[in-house]
């Protein structure tokens, strides 16, 4: 059993959302959540709110301090949760009930945690 | 982990519309209502952090106390941000070097109550259009989003957004305060506020949105609306009274108006079974609540005639008690909708002949609901023009529901014949 590090992006800066729709969205979250925690693989997590989130780049004229990690695209939630899982098949199913990536363009990135075994 | 129980908690449904209405109100009782805009911003954002945080850490105990301090802190974030902008790099200096500087903020906690009612007063200023009022109740008194709006007024949303601005840009220019006006003037604008509740009230009844769920929930905000201003002694008049009955009246018929294939089904041939007799019940009371003092208002009409049809067996006593109010309300709050179901109490009380008549006399061309009126009066003795009056309406309908119904009328016509 391997811990994985899912990270979700999500690039929809100029919609407004509804209270309403905040919600909905907290519910399929819970679930989502829900859904792994019912199988014994849901590590812990947080969300990553992108207020205030700049990248300290090493560019050739010195360090370079930019707004959000890439800047162009408009992120408005970022998160991410650490997982149990068997193989990395595993994880990517995980990764595949996220409802962020309901929304084109946005994305979960799994990564594996080094274990420090030298298994891995 | 081991203390949340992770996926089994559930929030409130509409928790978050209802916070964001009491949100937005204590931020503006606080800031005033010329921060209208950034209370809503407070308002939204909080509930972006509580799903950054939620979902992973469990739902808090109390999701209402967590929300207000996360808008406490915002709030007093943003007046820092604004103080130090405006004392400019001197201010800046001060604080770096801990002299004063600190932003003082006493903050009341919410009173809920009082709080929407005042802001419910203040969206109903008559400074403001009336389309402008309702759509900025819908916002900030009911909660809703830009798109929802957009739905239930059946308006694009650049339009909404538009609306919402400009009714922001008047309550600051026009110094509009977030108060409960007092004697006379609470009385003249309680006018306001209940036609803009009414008008809630039946852009869900009426509403053209095919979306069955917005057209519902309208009503039921409108009802709450109401009901809140039953609770205030000043606020509790006969009028408010009478358009709480007439509101449980048409509510108790919500089941029975729409078949399971989402068509309308006609007054006359409803499952009465499927009315809700606790509304009916509480409308009764309502009513008779209503009847002290010697104002009538429309709401009054319109209640008693509501409350008519709330019999399901066809009397003579019925139909005449429905006309008479009808012709009342026709001479002092003359409407369309009015007009036409007037014309089927003639009907009803004395023959296609005589309502033909009046019916014809309206000659409002352009309603689709005229010409099946028509249809209906003119089906017993010609069915030809019956049914150009059907195809009349057709062409006039503007929503799949009336399409349907015009069609399923057209066809049982031909059965008949």
């Amino acid at each position: 059993m391997q811990e994985y590090l899912l990270i979700f992006r999500h690039e929809d800066g100029q919609k407004q959302a509804s209270p309403e729709q905040i919600q909905e969205w907290m519910k399929q979250t819970m679930d989502w959540i829900g859904t792994i925690a019912a199988k014994n693989k849901f590590v812990g997590g947080n969300g990553l709110p992108f207020e205030d989130a700049k990248v300290v780049r090493a560019a050739a004229e010195g360090l370079l301090v930019t707004n959000g990690p890439f800047g162009d695209i408009k992120e408005t939630l970022g998160g991410y949760i650490i997982v149990k899982a068997d193989s990395v098949e595993e994880a990517v199913e995980f990764a595949k009930g996220s409802p962020v990536l309901q929304g084109v363009g946005n994305s979960v990135e799994v990564r594996k945690i080094a274990s420090g075994d030298g298994i891995h | 982990m081991a203390s949340i129980k992770m996926g089994t908690e559930q929030l409130v449904p509409h928790l978050f519309r209802t916070e964001f209405r009491k949100i937005t109100a204590m931020l503006c009782r606080n800031f005033g209502l010329e921060y209208l805009g950034d209370s809503e911003d407070i308002a939204s954002e909080c509930f972006l952090a509580a799903l950054e945080t939620w979902p992973y850490k469990g739902v808090p105990a109390n999701p209402s106390a967590w929300l207000f301090r996360v808008a406490k802190n915002k709030a007093i974030n943003r007046l820092r941000r604004e103080k130090s902008r405006r004392e400019g790099e001197e201010g800046e200096r001060r604080r770096e070097e801990g002299e004063g500087g600190e932003v003082e903020v006493y903050m009341e906690l919410p009173r809920v109550q009082d709080d929407e009612l005042r802001m419910l007063f203040a969206v109903c200023h008559p400074a403001l259009s009336a389309e402008s009022q309702v759509a900025l109740a819908l916002r900030v008194c009911c909660g809703f989003g830009i798109d929802e709006i957009a739905g239930a007024l059946l308006a694009g949303k650049e339009a909404v957004n538009k609306r919402l601005y400009r009714a922001k840009e008047k309550i600051r220019t026009e110094g509009i305060q977030l108060e409960l006006p007092e004697g006379a003037e609470l009385i003249n604008r309680l006018q306001n506020v209940l036609i803009t509740i009414y008008l809630l009230f039946t852009e869900g009844y009426y509403s053209e949105t095919n979306n069955e769920l917005i057209r519902e929930e309208l009503c039921f905000e409108a009802m709450r609306l109401a009901y809140s201003l039953t609770e205030l002694k000043e606020t509790n008049q006969p009028e408010v009274q009478a358009l709480m009955a007439l509101f449980c009246f048409h509510a108790s018929r919500f089941p029975a108006r729409k078949s399971a294939t989402g068509n309308w089904v006609l007054y006359s041939e409803q499952d009465t079974s499927l009315w809700n007799r606790e509304l009916i019940t509480k409308g009764a009371q309502y009513l008779h609540r209503a009847s002290v003092g010697q104002y009538v208002s429309r709401y009054h009409l319109e209640a008693a005639i509501a409350y008519w049809h709330t019999h399901q067996v066809d009397s003579p006593e019925k139909w005449e008690s429905i006309l008479e109010l009808y012709d009342q309300l026709m001479k002092q709050y003359p409407s369309q909708v009015a007009a036409l179901n007037r014309v089927y109490a003639v009907y009803k009380v004395h023959g296609s002949e005589l309502a033909i008549e009046s019916a014809e006399k309206l000659r409002l061309i352009k309603s689709p609901y005229y010409f099946m009126l028509l249809a209906e009066l003119y089906w017993e003795q010609d069915n030809l023009h019956a049914r150009i009056s059907l195809n009349k309406a057709l062409e006039l309908a503007k929503t799949d529901a009336d399409r349907n119904f015009i069609h399923k009328r057209l066809l049982s016509f031909n059965y008949e014949e």
